[in-house]
C-alpha cells in the first residue's frame, strides 16, 4: 500500500510533501512524545499525531517514516511543511480524533 | 574507508527549529559509507536523542564524529547546567523539561533511556554549573 492509497481510503488532505505519495506504508504509530517516536516507530509506518512543529518532520526523516498524520483539522506550521517538501515525506490532514482515524489506518493495514 | 574521518557540527542551545540537523548530518554520512542499515538506525536514535538534550537542556555544545573501520564515535561535549545526578537522569520518566519544552511533546524523560538502548556503549560524565559530555560508542564489525 502506498501514502496515496491511505489518502484516497481514508480521504485525507495533503498539505505538504506530495513528491513522498508513492513511498511504501508498512504500518503505523500514534503519539504525541517525541522520544516514544525516536525509541519506537519504524522505517515506513504512518506518524499520528497533533504535534504541527518543525521537529516532527526531523523525526519522520530520521526514522524514514512514510508519512505523517494531523489529526483534529490541525494544519503543519510554515516550516514543517517546507521541510516536509524537501524530504518528500507527506503531511497530512483528518478532521478525525486521534481514536477514529488510528481504528481506520489499522483496519486499511491490517483488515 | 580506510581512514580515519572526522566532523565537527555546533549545537546552540534552545534553537528547536535546527535539533536534528547535526544527527541528519551523520545518518547522511553513514548510508554513504555503506554501514549496515540497523547500525544507521541505532546510531540515529542515540545521536539525535544526545542532540536534542544539548538544545533542549544546555547553552551550547559541539558534537565531534569519528569514524574508522571498527567503530563511529559521537561525542558531545556542552556548556550547561550538568546532571547532578546521573542514574536518576538514566531513570525512564525522569524529566527537568520546562512546561515549553514539554508542549511540544519533548520530556517524556525516554532519551537517555534511547540511547542506552541503542548505543553499543554509552558514557556520560557531567559537572553542576558547567556541562555534560555524552559519548556514544556504535562498533561497525563484531561488538567489541
Ligand atoms: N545535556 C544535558 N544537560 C543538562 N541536563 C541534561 C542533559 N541531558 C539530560 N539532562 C537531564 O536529564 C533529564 C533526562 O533526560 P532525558 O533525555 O532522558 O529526558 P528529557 O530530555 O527530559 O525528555 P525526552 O528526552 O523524553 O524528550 C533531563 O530532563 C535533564 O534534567
Ligand atoms: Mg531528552
Amino acid at each position: 500500500m502506498t501514502v496515496a492509497d491511505v489518502v484516497k481510503k481514508l480521504d485525507l488532505k495533503v498539505f505538504s510533501g506530495e513528491k513522498g505519495l508513492d513511498r511504501q506504508v508498512t504500518g503505523g504509530y500514534v503519539s504525541d512524545l517525541l522520544s516514544d517516536v525516536m525509541g519506537n516507530a519504524d522505517s515506513g509506518q504512518i506518524w499520528i499525531t497533533l504535534q504541527t512543529h518543525k521537529n516532527v518532520m526531523a523525526i519522520a526523516s530520521l526514522k524514514d517514516l512514510a508519512a505523517v498524520i494531523l489529526v483534529t483539522d490541525h494544519k503543519p506550521e510554515a516550516n514543517t511543511a517546507e521541510q516536509s517538501n524537501e524530504e518528500g515525506i507527506p503531511v497530512l490532514g483528518t478532521s478525525l480524533d486521534t481514536f477514529e482515524i488510528t481504528g481506520k489506518l489499522y483496519d486499511l493495514i491490517n483488515g | 574507508m580506510d581512514n580515519q574521518m572526522h566532523f565537527e557540527y555546533n549545537v546552540e542551545g534552545g534553537n528547536f527549529t535546527r535539533a536534528g540537523y547535526a544527527s541528519s548530518q551523520i545518518k547522511k554520512i553513514l548510508k554513504q559509507l555503506n554501514v549496515d542499515i540497523a547500525i544507521i538506525k541505532r546510531t540515529v536514535v542515540a545521536t539525535y536523542e544526545a542532540e536534542v538534550n544539548v538544545v533542549a537542556h544546555a547553552y551550547s555544545g559541539t558534537i565531534y564524529v569519528d569514524i574508522d573501520t571498527e567503530a563511529v564515535k559521537i561525542r558531545l561535549v556542552d556548556e550547561g547546567p550538568g546532571i547532578p545526578d546521573i542514574d536518576q537522569a538514566m531513570e525512564e520518566g525522569y524529566s527537568t523539561a520546562s512546561s515549553q519544552v514539554r508542549e511540544m511533546g519533548f520530556g517524556a524523560g525516554m532519551g537517555l533511556p534511547n540511547m542506552k538502548k541503542n548505543a553499543d556503549k554509552l558514557e556520560i560524565s557531567s559537572e553542576v554549573d558547567k556541562g555534560t559530555t555524552v559519548e556514544i560508542t556504535m562498533f561497525l564489525n563484531e561488538k567489541g
